[in-house]
């Protein structure tokens, strides 16, 4: 069974019963946040002990170990660890549910990881829920009308959603034979070209089944959720659903593609164009409905929208082109790209939204005179969303973007890069409000030490990765490494 | 006539079906849920199927759905009770704060 490979997930897990059991026993607000992160930092270094093994099959062949599984566990145990550091003056506004704060967010984070080591569709579903799940009770923690109703929004339609999935994979199932995705595979290569109508309940299937991932990453048309949701709940949840969340949908949908559906070529070929096609949708409706928000969450969660269209790019290339390495590389680079901005512009909203009534752009006025180092880091990570050199944002676009031109999609690049310029008009007007307009009133914005150094952490991160983009990119160019368990299994 | 397979996923499409269009046309929270829950059980139906006709262990999946299903709910009542504490009422044409 060797499930001795799956120890950081282990450790999250007896982690979020520990955060349990301290806030039960002893009611002390800052041990539990420390034994999270305790929990957190022992589990990132299981996580490295990991390095350099590769298992097919780990759990009866549930999991599989491989670089691209590791590359996601360290992505989003950092991501948790700087929100739950991000989040201390913050969880004091949730009363008495300090604890349940921080165990539900370990799980979720232990769903997510979990959902980029699963290669069977019995561990995806469950893991997949494992995330929704805590999120669910996450979103509606406030307890506030707002939260309430977009937790009440997200579990419906997040149900609704699972219930399609579920569907799908049933399907997927009993027109393939088998639950597990190296199965899947052999069956799916064994397809004739032109006979793919007469598997039609297994297309179906992968069809429901895209639908229900495409809901986890927000993109048009199952993105109407992701605005409403991300305005309502807990800003470091915002920041948790933008990130990790989102991250945990690309990575199973990458790696369902690319290990079940990747042969023949004529099937990969066709949903590379559709990916395409979404992408492009899904940036544009982003970058235009962004454009008349007043609330910033609600500006940033249409953004967010966008970026999921410019991350589906690197998919579509890879179900376009034969050569997947580099192009998951590209995907993985973007979406740390991403991940490390989010965080720099959403510490900002969670250590301003103590003294703002609430998250209108308007009252963001001059808070460049009210805290020059909230301003620096909230300019610094829109600029890399925009997409602004030398900045991290900058160089994922570059990567994504030339991979796709050299598979043949220039239309693609070309739409991406005039929704780049639309984008800037309301970037740009949070920017113009922090430094130019006049601030309402003059008292200096504070905030303890943990917030302050996951804002420095992320804009060193954005500086850093933007010079140098080959300490990055050599990171995920170990990460991409998926693909090759395939081809071992076939010989 | 032979019931076989064919039937079963008919019928369970048909389900997936009435619970979507439930889902989409009722207006209280709760029957939603239960809506929520036909479409899952139309896919439980699908894996029992599968498994009575062609695969045995399709049924093991079936058993992880049920749990899930059961998690989803607990969690979904639990949510709905806050969003009445607020509104007094379960109607889902009062979710209106939040829009575009």
């Amino acid at each position: 069974m060797n499930l001795d490979l799956l120890r950081p997930e282990i450790c999250l897990a007896v982690t979020a019963i520990v955060v349990i059991a301290v806030d039960l026993f002893f009611r002390h607000k800052l041990l539990v946040t420390i034994t999270s992160i305790v929990g957190l930092l022992v589990s990132f270094g299981m996580a490295i002990s990991l390095i350099g093994s590769h298992e097919l099959s780990v759990g009866n062949g549930l999991f599989i170990l491989d670089n691209y599984a590791i590359y996601f566990k360290f992505l989003f145990l950092g991501i948790a660890c700087l929100v739950i550091l991000a989040s201390t003056d913050y969880v004091k506004r949730l009363q008495n549910l300090h604890g349940e704060f921080h165990a539900l967010l370990l799980t979720a984070t232990l769903g997510a990881m979990l959902t980029a080591t699963a290669q069977d569709i019995i561990a995806m579903l469950l893991s997949i829920e494992l995330t929704a799940i805590s999120l669910y009770a996450l979103v509606a923690m406030l307890k506030n009308s707002k939260s309430s109703e977009s937790a009440v929004k997200y579990l419906l339609l997040g149900a609704v959603n699972s219930a399609i999935l579920l569907f799908g994979l049933a399907l997927v199932f009993g027109f393939s034979g088998s639950t597990s995705l190296l199965d899947i595979a052999q069956t799916v290569s064994s397809i004739q070209v032109g006979n793919i109508a007469d598997n039609a309940g297994l297309i179906f299937g992968l069809v429901l089944i895209l639908a229900g991932f495409a809901f986890k990453i927000a993109v048009v048309p199952f993105h109407m959720w992701a605005p409403d949701v991300y305005e309502g709940a807990p800003t470091p949840i915002t920041l948790f659903l933008s990130t990790v969340s989102k991250i945990a949908g690309f990575s199973i949908l990458v790696r369902f593609l690319l290990t079940g559906f990747s042969l023949p070529e004529s099937l990969s070929n066709n949903w590379g164009v559709i990916l395409a096609v979404v992408s492009a949708i899904t940036m544009t409706a982003g970058n235009l409905l962004a454009l008349t928000q007043h609330n910033i969450k609600r500006l940033l969660a249409y953004s967010s929208i966008a970026q999921s269209g410019y991350m589906l790019i690197a998919v579509a290339t890879m179900g376009i082109g034969s050569f997947h390495t580099i192009s998951s590389s590209s995907l993985l680079y973007y979406l740390t790209a991403f991940a490390v901005a989010e965080v720099a512009v959403f510490t900002v909203i969670i250590i301003a939204s103590k003294h703002k009534d609430n998250d209108d752009i308007a009252d963001y006025a001059g808070l460049a005179k009210q805290s020059p180092l909230l301003a620096c880091a909230m300019t610094l990570g829109l600029l890399s969303l925009m997409g602004l050199p030398p900045l991290v944002g900058f160089m994922g676009k570059l990567y994504v973007f030339s991979q796709a031109v050299q598979h043949d999609l220039l239309w693609l690049v070309i739409i991406a890069v005039v929704n780049s310029v639309i984008s800037a008009c309301y970037y740009l007007k949070i920017i113009r409000a922090i430094w130019v307009d006049a601030p309402a009133s003059a008292d200096n914005i504070r905030s303890s030490f943990a917030p302050k150094a996951v804002l420095l952490i992320a804009c060193a991160g954005i500086l850093l990765f933007g010079i140098l983009p080959s300490i990055l990119i050599s990171g995920t160019e170990w990460g991409a490494d998926l693909i090759s368990g395939i081809w071992e299994f076939f010989r | 006539m032979d019931i076989g397979l064919t039937h079963y996923l008919v019928l369970s499409v048909l389900l997936f079906g009435v619970g979507l269009y439930g889902v989409l046309s009722r207006r209280n929270a709760v029957v939603i849920l239960m809506c929520i829950e036909l479409m899952l059980n139309a896919a439980n139906l699908t894996l029992v199927a599968f498994s009575r006709y062609i695969f045995f262990y399709g049924q093991a999946i079936v058993i992880f759905s049920l749990v899930i299903a059961a998690a989803e709910v607990s969690v979904g009542l639990a949510t709905i009770i806050t969003f009445y504490r607020q509104r007094k009422n379960i109607d889902i044409k009062n979710i209106n704060l939040l829009k575009w």
